[in-house]
């Protein structure tokens, strides 16, 4: 993770010249109101969406100049969290988190020695035959959190992935991200717009508002002005 | 090893997909079915049509008549000249006493008036029964005969030939343009019918790419799927080529209203039809899923 700096437009501007660097192991929080421009800088992260001017680096990938057939490169150092899980409705659970390493081609023991590594450490070894529906909103998250991280991610971006949760299943999620960031030492950077987890958590916090940077800080407060 | 352990997996996930969707691969399937069917028919007929034409072609021949006072040696002559000719496929030749024992053999009134001929006052013509490769030249072939010295006169059925020879022509147009037209349209029915399916999983595809899958490797998997879509619609469309022709073969005893329209036999020909379908439909099932999938790739 290098220097980050870009803006972005599609009819309207989401991110105006926007700097950022984000260190090696860190977990930042980025707060800010609807249509702040929070999940499009998750989104430019994993080359969803190109910036039109600027360069983002990502563990030495520039992301802004990346072509279309070259974006498994990228998505393979990250790992990605969605609010709704996009979990493979017709696939088990470990066939969901197993998946992952499958499109990478990895070795069939490795795959199983890993996908059952990362749901022990989410917490959901004893559901690996189960399917999505079959399971809670925080259980298909912590599954969703499984396949994120089970290639072994540098990065791991999340887009407010506790936004369909209630406050009790949404602490166990961040029990579960702090847990890989000090453990794995993952890059963890997470969308959200939930005050609580924020001042719990007390990590770095980037507040965006109308897609400007309006403030950065080490163990940083939900600011009520950012919305 | 890597190659090979994924394109494994793009077989198991194929065949998985086909059952784990299995109401949008009935449609898919079905649809393979029906439009392949009107194919397999087309292209039975359009082949026998072109049979017959062919065997009516065969059948022409060129009826070469030799002066009476020519010699066994100079017919020897006649014949190496007429072969010569670039168009001949066959030459037989038919001397005065086997046209005459024929003749005799075909009916009792012949038999009667002919009996009390002698060899010497026979006065029938020696021939040559001339089958060309290229019905086209006839006119040019026979004219090029009918000039040989010792040749009294060449008869093929000029006006009737002319006539048949273009109707053939329009014939054999019709039904391929007719084939060409049914697959291209088939082609696009499976193409839509797949994209459709494939429309309904967007959303895997997207979440294939979330993870790190490349393009191709998302399209793999997705194109075997189209293949055995393509080859499970197929089945029935051969069974019907199979025994359907077969039955339709018994049923008219392999030929309709003359021994001269002879139908293909069964065979070899309805393997080969079969292999043609399975072929088409797999073809066409992989270009579908691969149209579709791309079309989900550009994010």
């Amino acid at each position: 993770m290098k220097d980050v700096t870009m803006q972005y437009k599609n009819g309207v501007t989401a991110i105006y010249n926007l700097n950022l660097k984000i260190k090696k192991g860190d977990f930042v929080f980025v707060i800010g109101g609807t249509g702040c421009g929070k999940s499009t800088l998750i989104k430019m992260l994993y080359r969803e969406e190109k910036p039109i001017r600027g360069e983002i680096i990502v563990g030495g990938l520039n992301v802004a100049k990346l072509r279309n057939s070259k974006v498994y490169k990228l998505r393979r150092k990250l790992g990605i969290v969605f609010q709704d899980y996009r979990l493979l409705p017709k696939s088990t659970v470990y066939e969901n988190v197993a998946f992952a390493l499958e499109v990478i081609g990895t070795k069939k023991e490795e795959i199983n020695k890993k996908v059952l590594r990362a749901l022990e450490l989410v917490g959901l070894k004893g559901k690996l035959r189960n399917y999505p529906d079959q399971l809670s909103g925080g259980e298909q998250q912590r599954v969703a959190i499984a396949r994120a991280i089970v290639n072994e991610p540098k990065l791991l971006l999340c887009d407010e992935p506790t936004g369909n949760l209630d406050p009790e299943k949404s602490m166990e999620i961040m029990k579960v991200l702090e847990d890989i960031n000090s453990t794995m030492g993952t890059t963890i950077m997470m969308a959200t717009h939930d005050k609580d987890i924020v001042n719990k958590m007390k990590k770095r916090v980037i507040t965006l508002k109308d897609g400007r940077l309006i403030s950065d800080e080490e163990k940083g407060k939900y600011k009520n002005e950012a919305i | 090893m890597k190659p090979f352990r994924m394109f494994g997996r793009s077989i198991r996930d194929a065949f998985r997909s086909v059952f784990r969707n299995f109401s949008l691969s009935l449609a898919s399937i079905s649809c393979i079915t029906i439009t392949l069917i009107i194919v397999a028919i087309a292209l039975l007929a359009s082949l026998n049509v072109n049979n017959f034409t062919k065997l009516i072609k065969e059948d022409v021949t060129i009826v070469v008549f030799i002066d009476r006072e020519v010699d066994e040696n100079k017919i020897g002559v006649i014949r190496a000249r007429i072969d010569q000719g670039d168009n001949i496929a066959s030459i037989e030749y038919k001397s005065k006493k086997e046209i005459r024992e024929e003749m005799q053999a075909s009916s009792s009134i012949l038999e009667a008036s002919m009996r009390d001929w002698d060899e010497d006052e026979n006065p029938l013509m020696a021939t040559f029964q001339i089958k060309v490769k290229d019905i086209e030249k006839i006119e040019e072939t026979a004219s090029v005969i009918e000039k040989i010295e010792g040749v009294h006169s060449v008869n093929y059925g000029k006006t009737m030939i002319n006539k048949f020879l273009s109707a053939f022509k329009v014939i054999e147009k019709c039904t391929i343009v007719a084939v060409i037209l049914l697959i291209v349209v088939t082609i696009f029915l499976i193409v839509n019918t797949i994209k459709l399916t494939i429309f309904s999983r967007k959303r895997e595809i997207s979440i294939m790419r979330l993870v790190g899958a490349g393009n191709f490797s998302i399209k793999i998997p997705f194109v075997i799927e189209g293949m055995v879509l393509g080859m499970i619609g197929s089945l029935i469309p051969v069974l019907i080529v199979i025994y359907g022709y077969y039955a339709f073969y018994q049923h008219f005893d392999g030929q309709l209203y003359s021994p001269l329209i002879r139908l293909i036999t069964p065979e070899p020909f309805i393997y080969i039809i079969s292999g043609i379908i399975i072929l088409i439909g797999m073809i066409v099932g992989m270009l579908g899923s691969y149209q579709a999938v791309r079309r989900y790739l550009k994010v």
